[in-house]
């Protein structure tokens, strides 16, 4: 069994009952809870991951940040899979 | 219970942060007898539990804290019966709550109540991948069996799982076993915990130690697994710190990242911090958790670095591991203050050493002193 889910435009990433992204009013910032887990991300991961509403494809995603932030798809689409593949390995997201 | 698997998360070490989890020991009531539970060897009594209402109290004044997760331990946490409505009120809050369970007890009509009223997550344990290893540890019949029924509720219910696992001398050469049979009882994520000596098992902690080949040979199978299995399950491996070259972080560091509340109410910053002497631990109807959390003695005793002798206070290590665990410094030591005799620059490791050699020296077959109330 492979890290590397195959990631297609269609792909649907969906955030798995038991994570979950959450605006924290104490700290005033965006964290990540799962099990056992509370991961900071990173402000370009928090964006993504607002996007992972589970209705949302990977396509989708990276066309509606690109227009957010008027920025190159192609890169966005390069940080958009590279965070899909480490939550994936980690099942903080379900592909 | 087992000593939890501490968060990862990002905090600064300058000042004070607020907690991100509070470990409930709901009560210590527990159908298991488990020889290396870390629970104190003074269980504390029903009659003394918190009562729902207080218990409500408590989640509310830890999420307003900036508490995050809330893990329902105890003892078994299953003995209490308003445990759905905690669950309840803690999901009202905003908190993630876990449930950390041996799974005696549960049906599946309970389970998924508690699935309905919020609850994020499972943590069930077991105690070995063969029967009758597993139940002859848990000190009950049948025990085994129960915990893959309920772990196949716990998927139906569509809640996430994770396995723990407590590994020990004896089911230590099944330690990649235990692994695997998490993966098919369809757990995204395990935990393989060496057994850390606390409680009761520090009393066991003979029939308990592993030797340091078949310990190495465990963590080398486990690790191999980690590969193998990545994107399919989360292996999270507490290594035996007996040892190993330096100790662990333990809690993330005294009073930086967690909680527990007692089943009577008291507050500590690790479960087995009653055992040092010379500090006094409030209980909740004392003061808000915030006062204790910021204010109390006990809280602030080792908070930091700035309570540290030689050899941690010149050490670059310190602000990765703060010294080790005072519980631990104490129970081999004497004095909490001193460095965690694991680390090999302690000047107290060759007590460990002493220690992480009963198996290799023979010490066989010493009986297990099983958890129970007094
Ligand atoms: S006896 Fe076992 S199941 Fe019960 S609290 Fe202790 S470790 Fe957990
Ligand atoms: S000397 Fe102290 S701080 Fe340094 S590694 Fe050992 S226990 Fe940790």
């Amino acid at each position: 069994m492979g890290v590397e889910t195959k990631i297609e435009p269609t792909t649907i990433p969906r955030m798995p009952r038991g994570v979950r992204l959450k605006h924290d009013e104490t700290r005033d910032e965006w964290l990540l809870l799962a099990p056992e887990r509370v991961v900071k991300p990173n402000p370009s991961a928090i964006e993504i991951l607002k996007r992972c509403d589970g209705k949302a494809n990977v396509s989708e995603i990276v066309q509606a940040l690109a227009e957010q932030f008027s920025a190159d798809p192609a890169l966005i689409e390069r940080d958009v899979r590279a965070l899909l593949n480490e939550l994936a390995a980690k099942r903080m997201l379900d592909l | 219970m087992n000593k939890p698997v501490t968060d990862h998360a990002p905090q600064s070490s300058t000042k004070i942060g607020a907690p991100l989890g509070l470990l409930a020991e709901l009560t210590h009531r527990c159908p298991l007898a488990c020889p290396y539970c870390s629970n104190p060897l003074d269980l504390e009594k029903v009659a003394d539990e918190l009562d729902t209402a207080v218990w409500k109290r408590v989640f509310s004044e830890a999420a307003a804290l900036g508490v995050l997760q809330v893990h329902l331990s105890g003892g078994e946490p299953l003995a209490r019966r308003d445990l759905v409505e905690l669950v309840v009120h803690c999901a009202s809050l905003g908190l993630y709550t876990n449930l950390i369970t041996s799974g005696i007890g549960l049906t599946r009509e309970r389970l998924n109540a508690l699935s309905e009223a919020g609850l994020d997550h499972v943590q069930l344990s077991i105690q070995d991948a063969e029967a009758a290893s597993a139940d002859r540890i848990a000190g009950y019949e049948g025990a085994f069996a129960r915990k893959q029924a309920v772990a196949a509720w716990v998927i139906e219910a569509g809640l996430p799982l994770t396995v723990n696992a407590v590994i020990h001398h004896a089911n230590i050469i099944r330690a990649g076993r235990m692994v695997e049979l998490a993966v098919a009882l369809g757990a995204r994520r395990v935990e393989i915990a060496h057994t850390q000596y606390y409680g009761w098992g520090l009393v066991n902690r003979e029939a308990l130690m592993p030797g340091k080949a078949e310990a190495e040979a465990a963590i080398a199978e486990v690790e191999a697994l980690r590969k193998h299995y990545a994107g399919t399950i989360v292996i999270d491996h507490v290594i035996p710190d007996y040892h190993a070259r330096y100790p662990k972080a333990c809690m993330g560091g005294w009073a930086r990242r967690t909680l527990n509340v007692t089943p009577s109410g008291k507050v500590l910053p690790c479960h087995a911090a009653e055992t040092i002497p010379g500090l006094t631990f409030l209980t909740v109807r004392d003061a808000s958790l915030a006062d204790i959390w910021f204010n109390s003695p006990a809280f602030n005793a080792f908070r930091g670095t700035d309570w540290m002798p030689e050899p941690c206070r010149s050490c670059d290590r310190k602000e990765i591991d703060f010294g080790g665990c005072r519980c631990q410094a104490l129970a081999l030591t004497g004095d909490a203050s001193r460095a965690d005799p694991v680390c090999v620059n302690a000047p107290d490791h060759e007590k460990v050493v002493a220690v992480a050699r009963f198996r290799d020296e023979g010490k066989d077959e010493t009986p297990y002193v099983y958890r129970q109330m007094k």
